[in-house]
């Protein structure tokens, strides 16, 4: 009898808590709740964070580290959710993300504060910079080495400006050489009308892993700019942002990171950098 | 239709530059190449219409080679091709020490190309002049060059100016295709503003209106040259 | 010049004969598609009816305007915007291609149509057709057979015009071409290879022209 009262009073309890805890749910989770489907917006040939294989499904690093958080979700919301894939790419990308076409963006945005102010970030998964691509045995080895030299670079990007800003510091005396893309900027190295072409040195190694002769390319150089990568979340949507902070911190304080870096980025021979494991330790947040 | 609009990123300074420049290159590029294609193209168009045969020949087959193969293909040949053809001193010149090698293969693959063009017009018009007025001029006395001096070239670049305005024209047009090259002309400088800042309405209307703007001015100083070479009794070749 | 390598050719054969089927199939549907709008743009402009004719004229002017390199990117950009959805690149350069065209058709068309004698338009008034049963019966079949020669260079030069989808990376003869000679490192050979084959097939057909020609003034 005595048993009676706070057994009703838990059930009551626990009766009211369910649904008010269902109701908690706004935003991304409730959209996702709603339609037991996340939509996971990723690149079509951004070699090695997603891209599609020959059965023109999406794999990569960046999609692997998105599916330990479809399964975090899916475990928050308590039920098995289908994932739906869009193709994006870096026009429509942030549009989609803020128009609620996909919930979660896989692929390789720089993470930076201009747009932070349509979209938000998780904890950072790779750190790229400006570095140089040059043949092997040209005797460049950072940016002190390019006077009297040529060197591509595409307009407008970040990696422009860094180099640009190096060469005038130091007052080399250095060929610029515009070009529109990465095509262009590996050709021109190619055909020998320029000494070195600079840009993420990720991509460069996936530039050198591409090309005919491999073997006849390096990348040289400290990093001249900082370009953390990052998966792409809503603004304002705390919630769901936390889901996915959870999943990762887990991925990084297990050390599974490793594991699923070293899958991918292995093969190109990029390991991880000092800032890279930083950053890793740093987001590995306890419970 | 989901789009933002933004007119004002056009006049940003860095994007505002690269229009400027990408103008600037579109208007080297045409007039320098006009002026070897003009050069290049009344001598082979004459040399179509003479009375030797080797030199018709050869003319003829300049013409059919650069009518034939794509302007694009040209421009890869030139700038891709001819440096590791060549000796490789030479083609080393070409591919670092040149100065603009994009702006120099663009003029010259743009401008033998037109020159082809501008020496159809020619022949054409050397043509449209008639037999009539050459069997006068060689009965009476001139010799083959005098024919062409006095008689043939005059009238006939008279009655070509018309196509020949058109040709001007489609010079700047086709100077767009020195992008492929990496020539950063006006279409290029407009298609890497759309990819930087998303705004690609603005992007492309400001390279359309500017096109729109030369062909305007390209059809006034074609009206002004037209009344002011108009041949009374011909019937101009349109 | 050491080694010229037939090889690369002849090892790529399936992969560039892709890309010039591609390259024929554009040329074909946006002569087609060329020819129906230009038509169409062409009745316009001499229909008399003023908006008509000062829309078609407008088109015409402004597309005769610019290169053909910013149309190609204009509707890249802006069909996959007004459907809503991305669209295969094909789709968006053949769009381009037939809007392009059709001003140029629509100019030589008019030239034809205007060489048909008034007297033929007014037989057919006379007889009782309506204007469209006398375009269709009496008008455009004569304005085409005097165009035909014309048409069919302005098809060849729509053939070399193709190889600018090489700046959306479409994968036509031109395109396929160069990722070949990238891929293989032998820009020589590719492009001088290239440059004979669309030789071949635009002089064979200008030499078509001049037999057409003849035919009709025979």
């Amino acid at each position: 009898m005595n048993l009676l009262k706070p057994i009703l009073a838990g059930a009551v309890a626990l009766g009211l808590a369910l649904p008010v805890a269902a109701q908690d749910r706004t935003g991304t989770l409730a959209k996702i709740d709603a339609s037991g489907e996340i939509v996971i917006g990723h690149r079509e040939s951004s070699v090695p964070f997603a891209y599609l294989d020959e059965n023109q499904k999406p794999v990569g690093y960046s999609i692997d580290l998105c599916m330990k958080i479809v399964e975090a979700v899916s475990a928050e919301l308590g039920k098995e959710l289908s994932i739906k894939y869009v193709p994006v790419n870096p026009k429509t990308r942030i549009a989609l993300m803020a128009n609620g076409t996909i919930d979660l963006e896989c692929g390789s945005t720089t993470n930076n504060l201009t747009r932070q102010e349509q979209v938000e970030y998780l904890p950072t998964t790779f750190i790229t910079g400006t570095k140089l691509m040059v043949r092997k045995g040209s005797g460049i080895s950072s940016v002190a080495d390019l006077d009297g030299k040529a060197v591509a670079l595409a307009q407008g990007t970040t990696n422009e400006r860094a180099v640009k800003a190096a060469i005038e510091t130091m007052g080399l005396d250095v060929k610029v050489l515009p070009v529109r893309d990465h095509a262009e900027g590996m050709l021109s190295l190619e055909t020998d009308r320029v000494d070195v072409y600079a840009t993420d040195h990720i991509l460069l190694f996936g530039l050198i892993a591409k090309s005919k002769t491999p073997d006849a390319f390096e990348v040289v150089g400290d990093f001249l700019s900082f370009d953390p990568y990052a998966l792409m979340v809503r603004r304002d949507d705390s919630a769901f942002e936390l889901v996915g902070k959870k999943a990762l911190a887990a991925v990084f304080r297990s050390g599974e990171i490793d594991a699923i870096y070293a899958k991918w980025f292995d093969p190109l021979g990029v390991g991880q950098t000092d800032l890279l494991k930083a950053a890793f330790q740093l987001n590995a947040l306890p419970e | 239709m989901n789009y933002n609009w933004n007119w004002g990123v056009l006049f940003e300074e860095e994007y505002l530059g690269w229009l400027i420049s990408g103008v600037g290159w579109t208007f080297s590029v045409a007039l320098v190449a006009w002026v070897l294609a003009l050069a290049v193209g009344i001598l082979v168009g004459v040399g179509r219409t003479l009375p030797s045969r080797p030199v018709a020949l050869l003319c003829t087959t300049y013409v059919e080679i650069f009518r034939n193969v794509p302007l694009l293909v040209q421009l890869f040949l030139w700038y891709f091709v001819l440096p590791e053809i060549v000796p490789s001193d030479m083609g080393r010149w070409m591919k670092r020490d040149m100065p603009n090698p994009e702006y120099v293969t663009a003029v010259v693959g743009l401008g033998l190309y037109t020159a082809s063009r501008v020496a159809e017009q020619v022949r054409a018009g050397i043509n449209a002049v008639g037999g009539g007025l050459t069997s006068a001029a060689y009965a009476n006395g001139l010799s083959t060059a005098q024919t062409y001096r006095y008689v043939l070239l005059p009238i006939s670049f008279r009655l070509i100016v018309p196509p020949m305005t058109s040709e001007f024209l489609t010079i700047f047009k086709n100077s767009s295709l020195a992008l492929t090259i990496g020539l950063l002309e006006l279409t290029a400088q407009s298609q890497q503003i759309a990819e930087y800042t998303f705004q690609g309405f603005e992007a492309f209307t400001a390279a359309t209106v500017i096109y729109v703007v030369i062909a305007l001015c390209a059809t006034v100083i074609a009206q002004i040259l037209e009344r002011h070479t108009k041949i009374p009794g011909f019937v101009g070749k349109a | 010049m050491g080694d010229f390598d037939l090889s690369v050719i002849i090892d790529n054969l399936p992969f560039l004969w892709q890309g010039l089927q591609l390259s024929l199939l554009l040329t074909f549907l946006a002569v087609v598609g060329g020819i129906v709008l230009g038509t169409l743009l062409a009745l316009m402009r001499l229909s008399g009816i003023l908006p008509l004719s000062l829309l078609s004229a407008g088109y015409v002017n402004l597309i005769r305007s610019v290169p053909l390199i910013l149309v190609i990117f204009w509707f890249y950009f802006l069909v996959p915007l007004a459907l809503g959805r991305p669209i295969g690149g094909f789709y968006s350069a053949l769009i381009a291609f037939v809007m392009f065209e059709a001003a140029y058709y629509s100019e030589i068309i008019r030239a034809g149509i205007q060489s048909v004698r008034q007297g033929q338009v007014h037989a057919g008034q006379a007889t009782g057709l309506n204007y469209w049963q006398i375009q269709r019966y009496v008008v455009l079949p004569q304005a085409f057979r005097n165009m035909v020669p014309i048409l069919v260079t302005q098809g060849i030069i729509l053939f070399q015009d193709t190889s600018l989808v090489f700046v959306v990376s479409l994968r036509d003869f031109m395109t396929v071409s160069s990722i070949v000679a990238r891929t293989e490192g032998r820009l020589a050979e590719m492009y001088v290879f290239a440059a004979l084959v669309y030789f071949v097939i635009c002089f064979a057909g200008s030499l078509f022209v001049r037999r057409l020609q003849k035919a009709k003034t025979a």
